[in-house]
């Protein structure tokens, strides 16, 4: 039983000084702006709130059908994409830069294409 | 019966045992973890047959879980005196097989990572969305009928407690068979006796489980359970398997007489190959067959392994008998244009194949593995083993030995 | 409703699909269809504009006139699959994502041959939808079905109640999606229509890729519509008619 309590309590102390410890050390992200400009709104409200947009907009559009919406994940990432690499992931891109620094799971890019001006092929056998 | 009464030697057997159910478990989660990591292209499942292995295991022991209930509702709802001491351990089992269940359906997921997402967001149209509520529904109302049974200040109150079990317990097995009896589309499905033959075969599964885990217990502790409970309870075992060999046999009865589905019947019955083999071998002989004559042979019956022997065989026909029932049933190409010849380049009109791989099995136990550990910590932490005091069982229930 | 910008896409792509089937008729190919085409193509034509969302009062459908789908043709499924983005490859190919596939029927009784494409018959009363435990899979209210991707868990259980086996899972992680038509591991997916093109006004790739015209798309609601007008006139019918889903895509020929 004793056993079980230390456990226990050495256990919460690793889980309440791990992230104290990560945060000491890891670098803060260095974010480029590959194209500066007007973005839908100020890089304070941007940062707090992208998530929230981002979500609305994508059951409106998924759920209604409602294009043409103010925030659009591929209107981010054709502004946002490293210039080298063409996505908004890898080393120092915009998306994943940031949240691997805060440590939050990207969920968009399993489905969702990352890199900006992704050739999109038309249909075949019709000339555009 | 206490853990201050174990032996040095019987301890280190225990630690043994769960370190090996703990590290079946553990590879079960890696597999899930491989699978999760490189997509369900490493399983043997496919768009045709899109459950596989996976699911032939979560849904025995969902299944088994709420059967293995029965035998606390038979002392409690029906006032069985003999069944009472043996409703903690069969509350114990039925909570630990659902989790383990769970644990497997959830882990097989395409996106096990999105498991907040099935609990926030309810279709109340779905059938699986029913089965969201009614699962844990089932650990709270077992938990809370677990308590009022152990803890004598609430032992008052455990009939009712008893009860509620006893009818959800019902209401989740139908939930699990309507899974099923819903599809509208596939010949294998679409029909309301599925539901009713899940609930027959819960009782089966779920008894089997508990007389061997009774058994494995009581030669454990150096016990011998009293004969005239070993022969209700065999008695109760034949009786079910019996009932569930009934209405397999209805279902497949109804589906020769409809000329719709011969031909599925024709794939299961006679030209389905490892299906075929499942079924007749599996399923009818060593699951049924088997099993009666050992449980009512009047020389072999009292045999010392003779009811164990009859369970493995109800739980070994129990996993041919959903393998045939799950894979078979998507095997048989859906009839999309039902008069016709059909081909296409998506298995149309053909049936398919499917071979399991090494991490559905693996994950499939792995649900094994969990509910064999958390059961052996379970009743060895507290106390679950059936203590009958059987003089006073004998006054109470005069017809013991019928 | 229609702004400046949009008629002129409309006009442009009329002028196209105009000049399109000039050529196909000159080369001798389906020699009703350029007509069909064009007035097909102007009832389908009209964008939403942005902030619209899609309405109860439209029902996108689409008529398969299988005496024009030839066997052995997959122009239909090869468009989709690249319109969609389907290009990964898997070595089972029972595994791999088919939106639309090509069924060949030949009926026992008289030897009579056919050819068709099948894909998700976009059902009234969809079982895909009744079955998802989260509300994943959905209709929308032009009638579109379609898996809403971000609460997809994954269990597949809209695929055991397909009648139509129409609906694909991904086995395995992608990297190379259209942007405009995400689609990824863990999830399940099914033809949408096109449901990006027909926002825009435009047709499905399938039924633009169609060397035959055996494909028209339009609003089932619209009793001007082309496809509406030619249910009016012709016989034709739902596959499986007996579980009375209320199919969006019927068929003639069958």
């Amino acid at each position: 039983m004793t056993f079980m309590k230390q456990a226990l309590v050495g256990f919460a102390a690793v889980l309440l000084l791990a992230p104290a410890l990560a945060v000491a050390e890891a670098p803060k992200p260095a974010l480029k702006i590959e194209n500066p400009g007007q973005c839908i709104a100020p890089a304070e409200e941007m940062r707090r709130n992208h998530m929230e947009m981002l979500k609305h907009q994508r059951d409106r559009t998924m759920r209604q059908g409602i294009r043409g919406e103010k925030a659009s994940l591929n209107e981010c990432i054709s502004c946002h994409a490293s210039k080298s690499t063409g996505s908004v992931l890898g080393k120092g891109g915009f998306c994943q830069e940031c949240h691997s620094y805060a440590a939050v799971k990207l969920d968009c890019w399993d489905c969702h294409q990352p890199k900006a001006g992704q050739k999109h092929a038309g249909v075949a056998g019709v000339k555009e | 019966m206490h853990l201050e009464q174990h032996s040095r030697l019987e301890s280190g057997l225990f630690y043994a045992l769960v370190a090996a159910g703990g590290l079946v478990t553990a590879i079960g989660l890696g597999a899930a973890l491989f699978m999760e990591h490189s997509g369900h292209v490493v399983t043997g499942m496919n768009n045709q047959i899109v459950w596989g292995l996976p699911h032939v295991f979560a849904i025995f022991l969902i299944v088994a879980a709420s059967g293995v209930l029965n035998v606390a509702s038979i002392g409690s709802v029906f006032g069985k005196a003999m069944y009472k001491p043996r409703a903690p351990l069969s509350g114990l089992l039925a909570l630990v097989m659902l989790a383990a269940g769970l644990m497997v359906i959830m882990l097989d997921l395409g996106r096990a990572d999105r498991l907040v997402v099935a609990m926030t967001h309810f279709n109340p149209s779905s059938v699986f969305g029913w089965n969201v509520i009614l699962y844990p529904g089932f650990f709270a109302i077992v938990g809370l009928y677990l308590w009022m049974l152990m803890d004598r200040k609430m032992n008052p109150y455990y009939k009712p407690a008893g009860l509620a079990a006893f009818i959800w317990r019902l209401i989740l097995t139908t939930g699990t068979g309507s899974i099923f009896g819903f599809l509208v589309a596939r010949q294998a499905y679409q029909s309301a006796i599925i539901a009713p033959m899940f609930i027959i075969m819960s009782f089966a599964w779920g008894l089997a489980v508990f007389m061997l885990v009774q058994r494995a217990m009581y030669g454990w502790n150096d016990l011998t359970l009293d004969p005239a409970i070993r022969q209700r309870l065999k008695n109760l075992l034949g009786t079910f398997v019996a009932a569930v060999f009934y209405f397999v046999m209805i279902y497949h009865l109804t589906n020769i007489y409809f000329a719709k589905q011969t031909a599925f019947e024709a794939f299961i019955l006679l030209e389905g190959g490892i299906i075929t083999w499942m079924f007749w071998g599996g399923y009818v002989l060593i699951g049924t067959l088997l099993p009666l004559f050992l449980l009512y042979h009047p020389d072999i019956w009292p045999r010392p392994l003779a009811v164990c022997a009859a369970s493995i065989g109800v739980i070994v026909g129990a996993f041919c008998q959903l393998y045939v029932f799950i894979i078979g049933g998507q095997m048989f190409p859906l009839e999309i244009f039902p008069d016709m010849l059909v081909s296409s380049s998506f298995m149309d009109g053909q049936i398919d194949h499917y071979s399991p791989s090494m991490p559905e099995f693996l994950l499939g136990m792995g649900g094994i593995g969990l509910a064999f550990t958390a059961t052996a910590i379970g009743v060895r932490v507290l106390k679950f083993l059936p203590q009958d005091d059987i003089s006073k069982l004998k006054s109470a229930d005069g017809h013991l030995l019928d | 409703m229609n702004d400046p910008q949009d008629r002129i896409d409309n006009q442009s792509r009329r002028s196209f699909v105009g000049t399109a089937a000039a050529v196909g008729a000159g080369l001798g190919v389906a020699a009703l269809a350029p007509g069909l085409h064009l007035i097909e193509v102007s009832q389908a034509g009209t964008a939403r504009s942005p902030g619209e969302a899609a309405s109860n009062t439209v029902r996108w459908g689409m008529l398969i006139d299988t005496t024009k789908c030839a066997s052995g043709c997959d122009a239909c499924v090869k468009a989709c699959n690249t319109e969609n983005g389907i290009n990964e490859t898997i070595k089972d190919a029972r595994q791999g994502s088919q939106w639309i596939r090509k069924i060949e029927l030949k009926d026992p009784k008289n030897g009579r041959e056919h050819s068709l494409p099948m894909m998700c018959q976009h059902c009234a009363n969809p079982p895909c939808v009744d079955v998802c435990p989260t509300g994943a899979s959905m209709k929308r209210a032009d009638g579109i079905v379609l898996v809403d991707r971000h609460i997809c868990i994954g269990c597949r259980y809209c695929m055991m109640a397909c009648p139509y086996k129409a609906r694909s899972f991904v086995h395995q992680p992608l990297t190379e999606q259209n942007p405009e038509v995400p689609r990824g591991i863990g999830c399940v997916e099914s033809c949408t229509f096109c449901v990006h093109r027909v926002d825009k006004g435009q047709m499905p790739a399938c039924v633009e890729a169609c060397p035959e015209g055996a494909m028209t798309f339009g609003d089932l609601n619209d009793p001007a519509s082309a496809i509406a007008q030619r249910l009016a006139r012709e016989p034709s019918t739902q596959v499986r008619a007996d579980l009375k889903l209320n199919l969006g895509v019927r068929y003639q020929g069958i």
